[in-house]
């Protein structure tokens, strides 16, 4: 009976025969398969779209147009008894209106239009000389710098004629200006070497990542410092002495819930135990250093330990067979060969520090850092802080040094990356 | 419960005993043979069920399988034996067309099953497996429950429009693999529950539910104990009635009891191919007189 | 400066300790090295450790806790006309102290009259505080590093077993760093304890949990401080959730199709291109992901509904979709979303590789096409592993701050709505923290409150979500 209905539930086809149902069967598999290249299409999509949005907001940060220009720095504006309170940045204008054949209006209009075009670096520029060398007074000096970020980015394309006068920040007649300085040769473009050596500003064009990434690299110190040798310490501890007991249990569960705690709430804990309690300085790169070793810890442990893990016992088995003790054992032959893949985790680990921005917020380095950091207690930002801050700003100019950071910071976490892979092709061993 | 049911393996058995005892005797007394291996198993074969011309297969670089012609016959029990390495699981997978799934194997040759070649280009191997269904080596039932393994194959394949149809199905292929009186109670609970034997038995039932013409098993026996062994021993019998069965084992012993046929692979090569009882009484070629009487493997 | 000096002295004198300890035991042995117990370098080294170490950490901890301890005594007497300043006021006048006595830039506070007089005699005494403190700091140190050395030097001879001993230090250090960890976690739990301890003093914990108005703007008037409604946390936990929802239903199908095409259909060479890509993705830091956010996917979507509302018939939804913001909880989920692609999708990979290939086997033995395998085989099986992996996400996405403060808004809503702005825990802990603060008020310390909630919620979900894990990998081990 039970044999019948098996029969004839199945029907016999040749090989190659596709009934209807193996179709449908078929085209679903294609529809699945589709699904999944779908899938990483997308994800793909997402990458390319986040690299070159960046990159094609950021990379015009690389060049600047820099003004060179003639300055008569006239004894009748500068009085000599208060060098700072001098308005340098008209005689900065005066220089540019001779230049482009232009009078001052009685109001001051047409110098404060061209003040808008010149960056105020030259007055910085003006005042440092007159400080060492107060004969200049009355000479004329050539002095060379960088213009307005607006009219760095009407060069750049970013504002452009075609708008609606009112709708951009320079008018006619500014560009008329421009166009003119640059006929005549004043004008010119370069590479932007200011971004690199300048710290953060107030105004876009003189505004650097310089003291940023001062700043990230003494954190990085302190939490390479801190979270390396504690955590490789730990994690050899946990895998090579510590007997399997209640106690080490929880020390392995509470790392690995450890690693997976949101970032802020060490900001919090920093907040709370470093300079609430221990008085810590705050923004500095000490304090900074800390919390990320803290967050870092249990990554460094636990990719040490499968370092560890990866040595075979034999190399145990030799080393105590002639006479060497646990600790010897331990610190003379695995240690050392788990050290490449203890390396690469370290890297990586510190890599991920690198680019964490949230707790750095909680502890106070969102502030204004006009330089770089003066030591591990002084007043610092980072690099991703430093993004976070220029994102804020409300300037045009400043979201193309937000990209050109984000670039730096990235450029740092590849090298870091690559050096990590590096070190694993490199001495990695298969046993 | 005596392991030997088979009336017709048990001779050879102790046939396969005798040139244990006295290797001596039959070191000394070769047969010599005229006919060439396969000419002479097709022509005791007589209408194949599986027939393999040139068969080779490749692993990237490394040539594991040289040049297999074989005839395995339907309704029977045909035994793959030899060393480990020697190629006999690979052949075996090649049936089904299972080393698909291996990126780097690459297979020649042409195994036509009822006269079509599964290796052809048009074939679907999702055809050829639903009329090819194989048992492996470690019992594999899925982690769904007993019920559901058996009616996994049915429903995939369509083979029930309602429900009291799958069951019927399901019903009869665990009766078929003799499972049916130790689960009917507990259909519903999960079938990686059972013991070892049981789920190598279950996985028989799923493979018959579909009702294949061939069934691979791949040493379906290697990971059991004795008692299980000689269950799953028996059913093999039973089912040689209904299917063509092809099964590599290690154990010669068990090759004796439940095959008709046996072959002897050694690396990667088919040394010869025969009856049961003519290849471990009489066995032309001297390496697999040295397998058998246990001088390698 | 003075303890790094004073450390510096100190690891010359462990120096010394070193030279000695091993000379003498070189000595004892008349010279024949081998008649020692140990290597002559571990009974220098043992000698070293007793005269540095436990002089080094009283250096530190004096470091570490000497401001703690100035600030502590010098506050133990209030001057009247101290006493009658407001307690933020008195805190300044302390720090001030504080900075004047040790020659930091001050506040710029201005001091009068009887403040005058009772800042400068703070100052002497924080000056006197300080001299005793480090005074009596160098002195126990020299103690401490003397006496080490006497105990440790004596006992060194041919019998004494120095490189047991020495090791016995070294698993002391050893024990003490994986001990770290556990601080690490002791301090995370005592400090969001503590403040919200402090935190819910003023504010009733049920009003938190359950109000459903966030003002703490407002709250921080005298006279709304314990008022119910200010403080009520359940829209931000709305927001959390909304955000976090959109987020899972971008990376959940796309991050779990992507492992399922790269473990099952990939082949080496896509796979071996594919996943250092998405390990890109997964690098790429979250203050990144929120200017992309903030200023590419806010922007575009935006202008997208203002679009579609100016291309509907006039009515009340084409008004709305005309009025979007940039700051919608879709922008921020969508794009949080994304960062968890990566993070899910090699979660899976793991979980789907870890089911073992035999079942896989048995199922295409059965004539099961590829994706019937992966539908009704492997993915039932790697269920549990999967749902562990999502649970990650989420906590991942609840805890997540930079995507949130630079692409969600600042409004406590309590909304479904995805086109509207809203908050959510993390970026209401970032804005009470930041910019100037005065530590006591209950705005900074409700920070603590969502900080104490946020680590119990992540906390339960990587538990239950490791067991579940650890379970799965166990079933299959």
């Amino acid at each position: 009976m039970t044999d019948a209905t098996l029969g004839a539930a199945a029907p016999r086809q040749a090989l190659t025969a596709a009934d209807a149902r193996l179709k449908k069967r078929h085209a679903a598999e294609r529809r699945f398969k589709a699904q999944g290249i779908a899938a990483i299409i997308v994800a793909l999509v997402f990458l390319v779209v986040l690299v070159g949005r960046i990159v094609s907001q950021g990379y015009t940060t690389f060049e600047a147009h820099t003004l060179t220009v003639p300055v008569y720095l006239n004894p009748d504006r500068i009085d000599t008894s208060d060098l700072s309170g001098v308005n340098y940045d008209y005689i900065v204008a005066e220089a540019v209106m001779k230049k482009l054949n232009v009078q001052d209006d009685d109001l001051g209009t047409i110098s404060t239009k061209v003040q808008d075009l010149v960056s105020r670096d030259f007055g910085f520029q003006i005042l440092n000389k007159l400080k060492a060398d107060p004969k200049l007074i009355g000479q004329t000096i050539e002095l060379h710098g960088p213009l307005k970020a607006d009219a760095d980015l009407y060069f750049k394309g970013e504002i452009k004629r075609e708008t609606a006068e009112g709708d951009r920040k320079l008018d006619n007649q500014q560009l008329d200006w421009l166009d003119k300085l640059e006929k005549t040769g004043a004008i010119k473009s370069g590479f932007n070497f200011a971004f690199f050596t300048s710290s953060d500003s107030t105004e876009p064009e003189q505004a650097g990542v310089l003291g940023a990434v001062v700043g990230s690299a003494m954190m990085l110190i302190i939490t390479a410092l801190i979270a390396v040798p504690v955590g490789v310490l730990a994690a050899t501890y946990l895998e090579e002495f510590a007997p399997k007991n209640r106690w080490t249990d929880i020390i392995e569960v509470n790392i690995n819930n450890l690693a997976a705690v949101p970032s802020i709430v060490y900001g919090l804990l920093g907040l709370a135990l470093f300079i609430n309690w221990l008085n810590v300085p705050r923004s500095s790169p000490l304090v900074g250093g800390l919390v990320l070793a803290l967050m870092a810890l249990p990554t460094v442990i636990i990719a040490t330990r499968s370092a560890l893990k990866a040595v075979p016992p034999s190399i145990r088995e030799a080393a105590l067979g002639v006479g060497a003790s646990k600790t010897q054992t331990v610190f003379h032959h695995v240690l050392p060969l788990a050290m490449p893949g203890v390396m690469t985790g370290a890297i990586l680990s510190l890599a991920h520090a690198l680019g964490e921005t949230a707790p750095l917020l909680m502890i106070g380095m969102v502030s204004f850092v006009p330089g770089v950091p003066e030591g591990f207690t002084g007043a610092a930002t980072v690099l991703p802080v430093q993004v976070f801050i220029w994102e804020n700003a409300s300037e045009r100019a400043f979201h193309e040094r937000t990209a050109a950071a984000i670039i730096v910071l990235l450029v740092f976490m590849i090298v870091m990356n690559a050096a990590a892979v590096i070190l694993r092709r490199r001495f990695e061993r298969r046993w | 419960m005596t392991p030997i049911l088979n009336p017709n393996a048990s001779p050879l058995l102790r046939g396969h005993a005798m040139t244990v005892q006295s290797p001596d005797d039959t070191a000394h007394t070769p047969v010599i043979h005229t006919t060439v291996p396969h000419a002479h198993a097709a022509a005791a074969v007589g209408e194949a069920k599986i027939k393999a011309r040139d068969v080779k297969v490749f692993y990237g670089e490394k040539q594991a399988l040289f040049d297999v012609n074989i005839d395995i016959p339907g309704k029977s029990v045909t035994a793959f034996i030899g060393p480990s390495g020697c190629g006999k699981s690979t052949f075996l997978r090649c049936i089904n067309r299972m080393n698909d799934t291996i990126p780097s194997a690459r297979v020649e040759g042409s195994i036509l099953i009822d006269g079509a070649d599964v290796n052809a280009k048009s074939v679907d191997p999702v055809v050829l497996r639903s009329r090819v269904g194989m048992v492996f080596q470690k019992p594999n039932p899925f982690p769904k429950t007993i019920f559901e393994n058996v009616a996994y194959g049915p429903r995939i394949h369509g083979l029930a429009h309602r429900k009291d149809e799958l069951e019927a199905i399901v019903e009869s292929s665990l009766k078929k693999a003799g499972l049916w009186n130790e689960v009917a109670d507990r259909l519903h609970q999960p079938g990686t529950g059972l013991s070892g034997g049981q789920q190598q038995r279950l996985v028989i039932a799923r493979a018959i539910a579909v009702s294949p013409e061939v069934i691979l098993m791949d040493e379906p026996c290697s990971a059991l104990d004795p008692i299980a062994t000689a269950k799953i021993e028996e059913l093999i019998d039973e089912l040689r009635t209904q299917f063509c069965i092809v099964i590599v084992t290690h154990s010669m012993a068990q090759a004796a009891r439940v095959s008709q046929r046996t072959a002897f692979f050694h690396l990667g090569k088919l040394v010869e191919t025969g009856p049961t009882e003519e290849m471990f009484t009489n066995p032309r070629d001297s390496r697999t007189q040295d397998y058998i009487t246990g001088r390698f493997g | 400066m003075l303890t790094w000096l004073s450390l510096l002295v100190l690891a010359l004198f462990s120096g010394v300790a070193f030279a000695a300890g091993r000379r003498r035991a070189v000595a004892s042995a008349g010279g024949r090295s081998r008649v020692l117990h140990s290597l002559p370098v571990y009974y220098g080294t043992y000698a070293a450790l007793w005269a540095g170490a436990p002089a080094a950490l009283l250096l530190l901890l004096g470091a570490s806790f000497g401001g703690r301890i100035e600030d502590a005594m010098l506050q133990s007497s209030r001057p009247a006309a101290v006493q009658a300043l407001e307690p933020d006021r008195q805190a300044v006048f302390y720090s001030d102290a504080h900075a004047i006595a040790s020659k930091q830039p001050p506040s710029e506070v201005a001091y009068e009259g009887e403040l005058k007089v009772a800042l400068d005699a703070k100052v002497a005494e924080a000056q006197r505080i300080e001299t005793v403190l480090n005074v009596g700091m160098l002195a126990g140190a020299g103690v401490l590093a003397l006496a080490g050395f006497l105990l440790a030097f004596p006992r060194i001879s041919t019998e004494f077993r120095a490189r047991n001993r020495v090791e016995g230090w070294v698993s002391i250090l050893l024990i003490g760093c994986s001990v770290a960890a556990v601080l690490t976690t002791l301090g995370i739990v005592l400090s969001l304890v503590w403040e919200s301890w402090r935190f819910f003093q003023s504010v009733n914990p049920i009003s938190f949990l359950f109000g459903t108005e966030w003002s703490p703007q407002i709250a921080m008037r005298a006279d709304q401080v314990a008022s119910a409604g200010a403080f009520g946390a359940v829209p931000l936990f709305a927001g959390t959730f909304l955000i976090m929802l959109i987020a899972m239903l971008v990376a959940a199908p796309v991050g779990l199709y992507s492992a399922i095409y790269l473990s099952e259909y990939a082949s080496r060479t896509v796979r071996g291109v594919v996943k250092p890509l998405l390990e890109i993705l997964a690098g790429v830091p979250t203050v990144v992901y929120g200017f992309f956010a903030a200023l590419t996917v806010g922007p575009l979507f935006r202008a997208g509904f203002n679009a579609i509302g100016a291309a509907l018939p006039a009515g009340p939804l084409a008004t709305y979709l005309m009025e979007v913001q940039n700051q919608m909880a879709l922008v921020a989920g969508v794009v949080m979303g994304i960062m968890l692609i990566p993070f899910v999708s090699s979660l899976s990979d793991d979980i789907i590789n870890a089911v073992p290939q035999s079942l896989r086997d048995g199922s295409y033995a059965m004539g099961a096409t590829k994706s019937e395998t992966v539908k009704k085989v492997v993915l039932p099986a790697a269920l549990p592993g999967i749902m562990a992996a999502m649970l990650l996400a989420v906590s991942r996405a609840v805890g997540e701050t930079m995507i949130v403060t630079m692409a969600a808004g600042l409004q406590a809503k309590l909304t479904a709505n995805p086109l509207d702005t809203v908050t959510t825990v993390t970026v209401q802990i970032v804005t009470l923290l930041t910019g100037d603060q005065e530590f006591d008020s209950p705005k900074t310390l409700s920070a603590f409150g969502l900080g104490l909630t946020l680590f119990v919620v992540t906390l339960t979900l990587n538990i239950v979500a490791l067991r579940i894990v650890q379970k799965y990998r166990e079933q299959y081990d």
